[in-house]
Parts: structure tokens; sequence; C-alpha cells
């Protein structure tokens, strides 16, 4: 399988690590991806916020891209992209008059028809294939893992589609599947406020302190992302969240696909774990990971 | 030659304020056999219906067509009318002038115009009505009620009472349906099951009664008066006629399941009497579930039986009985928990339904009428109740409203005080729908003398963290977000159509609705009767109801069964369709097509050739006169008496031709 | 106590603004039947001047002003947990982001400001790169809402791990890209 590979800009800067783990991720699950070149940003809770034309027009555009590439669909591995991406097309079959819209604005096109996937789908895909166990070289067996899922992954279901909205359970799957533990933890679909990120900085504290508080409750060693944002929340942001609620977390936060990448033996260099706030290594150590 | 009346109503000014009626009266006079042609102010009244009769008299009129309101409405009256003065009342038709045209139209000259073209119409179907006598049908004096819950016990009684013999099927191993599991009932809290029980007594010791428990319907035939009806009954593997309920069986079997009337609150063993009081109490074999089922092994109760009464090789077996009336009253299932994820309904322990509480509050129930948290076994202080769980929620597919969860969630509040003094009970609503006899005193009493905190708004989400279950909910009067950190949370969970309740409509061709509740006839005016003559409804399999409603549809439901069976013979209607023997090609298309299972299949001799054939025959007791039997007919050998096409095709014509004149 | 009742004749219900909140957003807003429960399940619920059934009920009946100068509009995270959940299905984010494009419009002040001149902030960031240009971004947006050291908390961390690129993106057919977001800004007008 081929895919067009959207970053989205956060994999471009403060992500990097993700982009990383998600590209060897893929290599080793036999995907091949391919960068959308000149993609652009899919304008995210902003453009919505501001006009619902141009929360449609911009990831369109990047999907008229990728549509001109020879590939079985976008990959996303960002929530908000996966959800702007996804709300575009489903907007344009669904809406004939926001659909005329966008080919005005763009000059050109788009039916809509580009298949949105985000590296979680394929990769709860890959671990029902038969020879997946194969892959695994590294035993996590023994890491308690609380699998956050937050908004846009899974709601609104009508655009997203796929796992429950209120009980997600791919992540946790995958964890299973990689042989470490899922914990069963109450925060996995609350938000983490990523929206108001740089605006309303308080709240983002509440809400992601909330967040890993319930992690560190259940007695998780780390909690697993799927989305970049959700990670700057929670790990970038820690120190300052336990400051402002005086609180002690030391929750250590990893992307899905630096868990994935763990298990299919990678260092801790290749999977950029030294570029977290709360260094993940003392625990996946303290577990029995050999690293 | 046609000398054909009409009388066109001025329904007050319902008619004839939209509608000219002299010049309709005027013009019909001049349509071809036409005899005589007058207007009055309200035809259906006394002295209108005398203007009727008179006029067959004297002026010889061969057929009617009157002008007004709905056939629905006054067909049977002027029919009646026609009949005392000596004329056949299938000659009589009614041109609906109100209904299809009056009331549907502003503008008076086309609405006359059409008042006018629908008269013709009649006009020349009367000129080729031809006089039909009423069918007679013989009628089996027997009731099939199906169900026995209490609405099937009710209904079931009832019948008994004017002596007419009763056969109850019942799908569980006893009757006595969901309220045999409830505690106390609003708004009197009298206790559910010293209420019901003499009920189910009276009804299965009556010699009238024949109870199937353990038992299906298979297949029904037949028509009203007349049903033939096939009862599968489940293999009980225990033959109840040597059992003699002594229970040491249920107490040897080593097999434990959770117990459904129990709301899985507690086990039951794999052979079981469901509950104390259950009729006939006796146990059957829970045969999926059991170890010598599954693995041929065990076998214990069999040894172990003194009467010698189980038996592992019986076979499901069919009665077929025949019966005059049915009673359909097959209740109601809570809904599916997996559409509540946000409430944790099914995951956390100490969320449980109402039917769950009602079990915790029973004496008889698993912990013996001590309210517990089901995780711990502690006493809960703080209970939230969540209303509307379901009801009222597109999103979940459930727009309607349950109607009994307001009541039963202040009852349940209630009785949670009264059991634990020092209890605190919060209500979640929406709206509060008291509407019954002392129901809107019950839910003050609650707030009143109970002190149930009642918080207006809908719960979001429903989580546990550690033993203890945070409900989010808000509090819209206040605007208020509210969480509630709970022991126990009781969810009112929406009152959904009975499992299988569907297909057993598609057995009885009864209607049902996209929610599976099966539809009555005229939502007011015809309650408990279905569109199928002599089936009708009782209870909750009709729509959501509480248990006075449930027992008056049930006593309702019986006065119309009792009401049928009450002479030797039914009258029909003879508009039905007939098959003309010689022109019946035996290709028996109508016979896939018949809705009603109508069609059979008779030998006919041909008088002309002699020779005899299997033709199609419509059994006119059956036949609902639907006509669709008619267009698949290849060689047009079916015909409809009363709209033939004849008939049909002559109203057509008519329209046409006051089309062409009007160009 | 403040009033919103639709008689107080200090109050100016619009009657055409629930029809055109409806239209432009695509929602039924009067078929909301206040359960509440979208604004039980809010994450943000516990800043907000209105709760989100308040704001919808403010529609309903025509309460532009009160609707359009609240907090609560900017300060919804946009997180879909409301619409999942609403019993009668409205996409309520999809309001929200009517109003708040209504309130910037119009001229409305915010009482949760910092919000707006964010979303302005991103909008030209994309506007000049084409992709989100974060240090540049963080940059503008404190300067314009006047909190200079915002996020530096953060932006330490991010530097010394490497993480925030310090050059700006450089995206291919960004003449194309502004002609496009140029055009939507005309349509908008029209």
């Amino acid at each position: 399988m081929k895919f067009a590979f959207y970053p989205g800009c956060s994999l471009e800067s403060s992500a990097k690590e993700y982009k990383e783990s998600t590209l060897l991720a893929a290599e080793s699950l036999g995907l091949e991806l391919e960068e959308i070149p000149d993609w652009i940003c899919c304008g995210s809770t902003p453009a919505h916020m501001s006009d619902e034309l141009l929360g449609i027009a911009l990831p369109a555009y990047s999907l008229l891209l990728a549509k001109q590439m020879d590939t079985d669909g976008v990959l996303v591995t960002c929530a908000s992209c996966y959800s702007r991406l996804k709300a575009a097309n489903h907007a344009i079959l669904n809406d004939g008059t926001m659909k005329k819209k966008v080919a005005e604005a763009l000059g050109e096109e788009y039916d809509g028809g580009v298949p949105v996937r985000h590296m979680l789908e394929l990769t709860s895909d890959a671990i029902a294939q038969p020879g997946f166990d194969e892959k695994i070289t590294r035993k996590l067996s023994g890491l308690k893992v609380a699998s956050y899922y937050g908004c846009l992954l899974v709601r609104p279901p009508e655009i997203t589609g796929f796992d429950d909205p209120e009980d997600p359970q791919s992540l946790d799957r995958l964890v299973a599947a990689l042989g470490a533990e899922p914990v069963d933890w109450r925060y996995k679909v609350e938000c983490c406020g990523a929206a108001l990120a740089f605006s309303q900085v308080d709240i983002v504290r509440k809400l992601s302190g909330e967040i890993l508080q319930d992690a560190k409750d259940t007695e998780a060693d780390v909690v697993i992302v799927a989305c970049p944002l959700c990670h700057s929340n929670l790990d970038l942001r820690q120190r300052n969240i336990e400051k402002y609620l005086g609180i002690d977390l030391e929750v250590p936060v990893l992307y899905f696909t630096q868990l994935l990448g763990l298990a299919f033996g990678y260092s801790a260099a290749e999977l950029g774990l030294g570029k977290h706030e709360i260094n993940p290594v003392p625990v996946l150590r303290k577990r029995g990971i050999n690293i | 030659m046609a000398r054909i009346g009409v009388f066109i109503c001025w329904c007050g000014s319902n008619i004839a304020s939209t509608v000219d009626v002299k010049a309709v009266a005027e013009a019909a006079a001049d349509f071809p056999g036409v005899a005589h042609s007058v207007e009055y102010k309200y035809m259906c009244s006394d002295p209108g219906q005398t203007l009727i009769r008179q006029a067959i008299k004297e002026k010889q009129l061969t057929g009617l067509v009157v002008a007004a309101c709905s056939p629905r409405m006054h067909e049977p009256t002027f029919r009646r009318a026609a009949l005392e003065s000596g004329m056949n009342p299938y000659l009589v038709e009614m041109a609906n002038i109100r209904e299809h045209c009056s009331w549907v139209h502003e503008d008076r000259a086309e609405a006359t115009t059409k008042a006018l073209e629908t008269v013709r119409m009649l006009v020349e179907k009367v000129r080729r009505n031809t006089p039909l006598e009423e069918i007679r049908v013989p009628v089996t004096k027997r009731a099939l009620v199906i169900g026995g819950g209490v609405a099937g016990i009710q209904a079931g009684l009832d019948i008994i009472s004017a002596g007419i013999p009763v056969t109850v099927v019942e799908r569980t191993p006893s009757i006595g349906g969901h309220m045999s599991q409830l505690d106390e009932t609003f708004p009197t809290l009298d206790c559910s099951q010293c209420i019901l029980t003499p009920k189910m007594v009276e009804l299965s010791q009556s010699p009238l009664t024949t109870i199937y428990t353990y038992s299906e319907i298979e297949e029904v035939t037949g028509y009203v008066g007349n049903f033939k009806v096939k009862i599968r009954q489940k293999a009980k593997t225990v033959d109840h006629v040597k059992c003699t309920g002594c229970g040491i069986c249920v107490e040897k079997c080593p097999a434990k399941v959770p117990s459904e009337f129990e709301c899985g609150l507690a086990d039951r063993k794999a052979i079981y009497v469901p509950f104390p009081q259950a009729i006939p109490n006796k146990p059957v074999i829970d045969r999926p579930n059991c170890i010598y089922f599954a693995k041929g092994k065990c076998g214990v109760c069999k040894k172990i039986c003194p009467a010698e009464a189980i038996d592992y090789d019986v076979e499901d077996t069919i009665v077929e009985e025949e019966v005059g009336a049915i009673v359909v009253a097959t209740g109601y299932d809570l809904i599916d928990r997996a559409l509540y994820g946000e409430y944790g309904y099914g995951k956390i322990a100490d969320v449980v339904d109402g039917l769950q509480f009602e079990r915790m509050l029973s004496a008889s129930g698993p912990t013996g009428g001590k309210l517990i948290k089901p995780s711990t076994g502690e006493t809960p202080k703080t209970v939230v109740f969540v209303q509307c769980v379901g009801s009222r929620d597109d999103s979940k597919g459930i727009p309607y409203c349950s109607r009994i969860c307001c009541m039963y969630t202040a009852k349940h509040a209630m009785l949670f005080k009264h059991k634990v003094k020092d209890g605190k009970a919060y209500i979640f609503y929406i709206d509060v729908r008291a509407g019954g006899k002392g129901y809107e005193e019950f839910v003050k009493r609650a707030v009143d003398e109970d002190r149930v905190v009642y918080l207006r708004g809908r719960v979001s989400r429903i989580f546990e963290k550690n033993g203890t279950v945070f409900v989010k909910g808000s509090d819209t009067i206040s605007g208020q977000q509210v969480e509630i950190r709970a022991d126990l949370v009781v969810l009112a969970t929406a009152v959904a159509a009975s499992d299988g309740a569907r297909q057993l409509a598609q057995k009885l061709r009864i209607g049902f609705d996209q929610h599976g509740f099966l539809t009555e006839a005229h939502p007011k005016l015809r309650p408990v009767e279905t569109n199928t003559p002599g089936v009708y409804l009782a209870g909750t399999c009709q729509a959501p109801k509480d248990i006075p409603d449930t027992v008056s549809q049930a006593s309702a439901a019986a006065s119309k069964v009792l009401g049928l069976l009450s002479s030797d013979e039914l009258v029909r209607e003879p508009l039905v369709a007939h098959v003309s023997e010689s022109v019946c090609i035996s290709c028996f298309a109508c016979e896939d097509t018949c809705p009603y299972g109508a069609i059979e299949r008779v030998e006919w001799k041909d008088p002309e050739t002699g020779l005899t054939t299997e033709i199609a025959r419509v059994n006119p007791g059956i036949c609902e006169g639907c006509g669709a039997c008619i267009p698949v007919c290849r060689p047009k050998a079916v015909d409809l008496r009363g709209f033939s096409e004849e008939q049909i095709y002559s109203e057509i014509n008519a329209l046409s031709d006051m089309f062409k004149v009007k160009r | 106590m403040k009033s919103t009742s639709v008689a107080d004749s200090t109050k100016t219900a619009s009657t055409q603004f629930l029809e055109r909140v409806e239209e432009q957003s695509g929602q039924k807003v009067r078929i909301c039947y206040q359960c509440g429960k979208c604004s039980a399940g809010c994450p943000v619920g516990y800043a907000m001047d209105l709760l989100p059934n308040q704001v919808m009920r403010l529609v309903q009946l025509g309460l532009k002003d009160e609707v359009l100068s609240c907090a609560t509009i900017w300060l919804c995270a946009s997180c879909e947990t409301c619409a999942t959940r609403c019993p009668r299905e409205i996409e309520i984010v999809k309001v929200m982001d009517v109003l708040r494009q209504k309130s910037r419009r119009e001229g409305y002040p915010s009482p949760a400001r910092e919000v707006p001149v964010f979303v302005s902030a991103f909008i030209n960031n994309l506007k000049r790169f084409g992709r989100l240009y974060e240090a540049g971004l963080v940059g503008v947006y404190n300067l314009l809402s006047g909190h200079i050291t915002k996020d530096m908390d953060k932006a330490p961390a991010m530097l010394l791990k490497r993480k925030i690129a310090l050059m700006p993106p450089r995206v291919k057919g960004m003449g194309k890209v502004r002609k496009i977001m140029k055009n939507i800004e005309e349509m908008r007008q029209q």
C-alpha cells in the first residue's frame, strides 16, 4: 500500500519525533509513504472558526494535490488534520452548494473522493494481519499504558467514522498487541484544550492537568497519543501544569508510533524519545524494557 | 333504466362555505341516470335521512349518491336509511366533498367544480352497483392471549369471566411478566406481587384457562372468528405431569447462569423456576446452559429426581388451537445497553437500570430488599437517578417518551429515602410528566416530604474512579454544571418493543411502527383493535404505558373479544374478491400476492367440458377486499365486489369526460 | 439578576437572527429542547459566562447582542463532545462557528479577546507562509494580545529540545494559495 503523506504543520517543527517515528513504523509495516509536495496547512480550528468555506477549501487544496499522486489515499498523523481533511471530504460529498463554492475558490473542482486515513487506522489494520507478531523484537510486557484519544480522532463520529466515540479501543488493542498492558481510565476522550493552546492557557492547564492526573491515578507508566497537539499540551506543558495546579505529575507521554517503533526494535535516539519534556526512558527501563 | 338520487349535504358551513352546493345539485340533476337531485343543510340529521327515505319511495330510486363527508363517518347511516326504505344498502355510495374537497381547498369555483366531478364519478359507479348480501361466518368461541404479563392476565380474566375459554401463550417459563419483578407501584405504593399474584392464581386455576408457558406462536392461519394457531411448546425437559415441584433438582444443579428475573443481579441454575411465586411452579431446563446438553455429562437432576420427571430426549412439540379472537400482549424490553457508552451502562457495576433497582428494592429479590452498591455490597448513601436514558433521544433512534420513567423514578427516589434515612437522592430530568390520577401529588410528595432533589438537565457522562461514580450533569434552571459523586446511579432506560414483536406481527398480519410497537387501527377511536379483524392489542406491545393504562387496555381488548364472540355468526361486508371459475388459468399468482392468505385451491368441474381442474377460490371470510390479487391476475378472472374494474373505469371515464367538457 | 426576557423592554429581539444562524450553520437551532446535555459535558463550561444550552436558547429567542458579546463563543474549544451526545443531533460547533464569525464581523467586543486575536494571527500566518510558522505565530500573537511573556513557559523547553523551527516554512505555489484565500474573502463579502 502506498499513501500520500500529509504530515501537517506540527510534524515539521514541534512534533518532529512524531514524523520520524511514523516514517520508521510505516516502513516496518510495509507502508510506502510519499509526502504530498507543497501541501498547505489544514487550517485547523482557527480556519473553521473564522469562515466555513476557508475551513473546507484549505484541506481541499492539499487533497487535490494528493489526487494527482498515484496512491491508495492520504495518510495523516494529526487528529486535527484528520478531522479537517475528513470534514472537507464529507462537506463536498454531501453539500452540493459547498462543492461549488470550493470549486470557485480553488479555481478547480474537487470531488471529495480521496480517502483519508489516520496512521492509527492503518496500524489497527496491520495488527490484525498475519505475521505482525514476528515484527516485534522488543518486549514491552509489564508496561502500563494509558491510551489517550482526545477529541477529533473519534468525534464527531459521522465525520471520523472509526472507533467508538465514548470508549474507543484501537490504541488499547495496539498496546495489547505489542505485549504491553492497556489500562482502563476515564479521560481517554476528554478534551486537552488544543484549540485554546495559545489564547486561554489557564483552561488548557486545567484540562490537560486533569487528564494527566487521571493517568497517574490509574498508575499508568506512560500515556500514548495520536496527535501532536495533544502531545504538546500533555508533555511540553507538563512542568508548567504541575506548577500551576501545584501537583506532581511526571507522566511521560509518547506518540503511539514511538511505542510501535520500540516494539519493532528501534533505538531511543531513532525514535526521538529524548525530545520529550518528560523523559520516558527511566520508567521504560524500570519496567525491564531494554533500551 | 337507472333512477339515481343525488343528495348534496352542506354540513352546515363545512361544505357550503367553500362549495356552491346549490349549483352542484342543479348540475347533477342533468347527469345521465339521475332522477332526483337536492341539497340540504345536514343530510345525516333525522330530517335529512327522512328526505332520503321519502325520495327512495316517491321517486322509485334505484341507487343513491350522498355527497357529504368521508364514508368512514356516515356511510353506515345512509346505508341504513336506504335499507329502511327497502333498498339494498350496497346501492348507496358517498362522494366525499368535505375531507377531500371543501376542507382542503380555498377557491370556491374550483372546489365547486371538484365537488361536481366527484359526484359525477360516483353517479357513474352507482349506475353499475349491484345488490350485495352480507357474508355470514361461524365463530369459534375461544380466545387466544399471547403474552402472560399483567396485560395478558387481565385480558384472560375478563374473557373467562364471561364464560369464554381462553388459551394463554407465554414465552418464559412462568406467567407474571415484568410486573412480577416490581417492588412497590406508583402512586399508591402497594406491593406489586401482592396485587398481581391473586390474578395469576385466579387465571391459572380456572377450568376455562389453558396456559402454555415456555411456548411461542409458530403460525397463525384463518380469519376473524376462525383462527387456527400453531403453538411451539419448547422442550421443558421436565415432565410437568410427573414433577411434584419439590425443587431438589434445582438445589443440586451445578450450572449457574445470570438470572433474567433478577436482571443479572443474582444467578439461577440451568434447571430453574424463575421466581418463587411462578406459575407453573415447576422447573424447566435451559438447554444452552445445561452441562448435560453441552457436554453429555452430568445428569444430576435426572439421577436425583424422585418423580422421574426428567427426560433429556423430549423435543419441542407443536399444538394446534382454534380460536375466534386473539389478544396480543407481548409487553416490552429495555433498550440495548450498548446505546449508552457515555453512561457506562453495562460496564460500571454501580450503574444499574430501573428494573435492577426494583429487584434490589424487592423483599424477595437478590438482596432481600436491602439496597446495595453492587460493587461492594455497602449501603449507598448518595444515589443519582437519571431520566430519559434513551427516551426522547433522536440520536439513539428513540424519539418517543417512555411514559413511565418520571413516575417510577420519583418512586425509586422515595423508596430509597425510606430505606436509607440519611441518604441523598438526586434526579436529573428534562420535564416531569405526571399526568395520571394522583401522579402530580406523588411527585410533589417526593420533593416536599422525602426531600428528593430534582436537577433540570440531562447527564452527559458517567464514569467510575476508585469505587465512586462521577455523574456529570447540568441544572439548566440555575445555569450550572453539576458533578455528583454517587454511590449508585439508576438509569431510567427507555422502554423498547419486545424482542420478536415484529416477527409475531408478521405472523398475525398486523402492523407495527418503526420502533416495533404494534399499530392500533385508529389512535383515538379504535385504540385496541388492529387492522386485522379479530386481533386486538393490550399493554406495552402497542406503546409504552403504565400498569393502570395497561390494565384498562387489557379490559378494553377483552370487551372487544367478548363483543365479537357473543354472536354465533359474524357478519362481514361483502366487498370481497371473487374468481370466475371458467376464466381462472390456475397460475395461482393471486395466492402468492394475497397478504391475508384468503386464496384457496379447490377442485372445479367445468360444466361445459366436464373436466376437473384445480383453480383459485377466494375465502370470503378471510378476504379483506384490498384488491392486491386483481392486477396480478393475467386472465382477469378475479374481480372485487363493490369495486369492480368496470365500476372503477366508469368513474375514471366520467372524470375524463368532464375534463374534455372543460377544455 | 440579569434579565434575558424577550418581553424585557431593554432587550431587542431580532426575529431574523435565528433564521440567519440556522441558514449559515446548516443547523436547526429551533429544535433544541434545552435538555442541557451539551452544558453537562462541556469541558470548558466551568469558565464560560453562558453555558452552551443558554447560547442556543438566546439564539432561539433572537437575543443577538447578548449572544454575540458573550465569552462562551470564544471559549468553546470545538472539541465536539456536545455534538456527539446531542439527542437532537445539532452540530453545536457549527453554530458556535457562525456566532464567532458574526461577532467578529459585526464588531462585538469579546470578553475573551485573546481568542479572536489568535485566530486572526493564525490566519495571517497561513496567508504568508501556507503552513504554520510556529515561532512567528507565537511572536505576533503575543505582541497583538499584549501577553509578551505568554507561552514563554513553553518556549524555552521547545527551543532546548530544538523542537521549534526558527526558520519559516517554504511552500511552492504560495501565489495560488494567497489567491484562493483572497477569493474566499471576496465570496464572503458578496
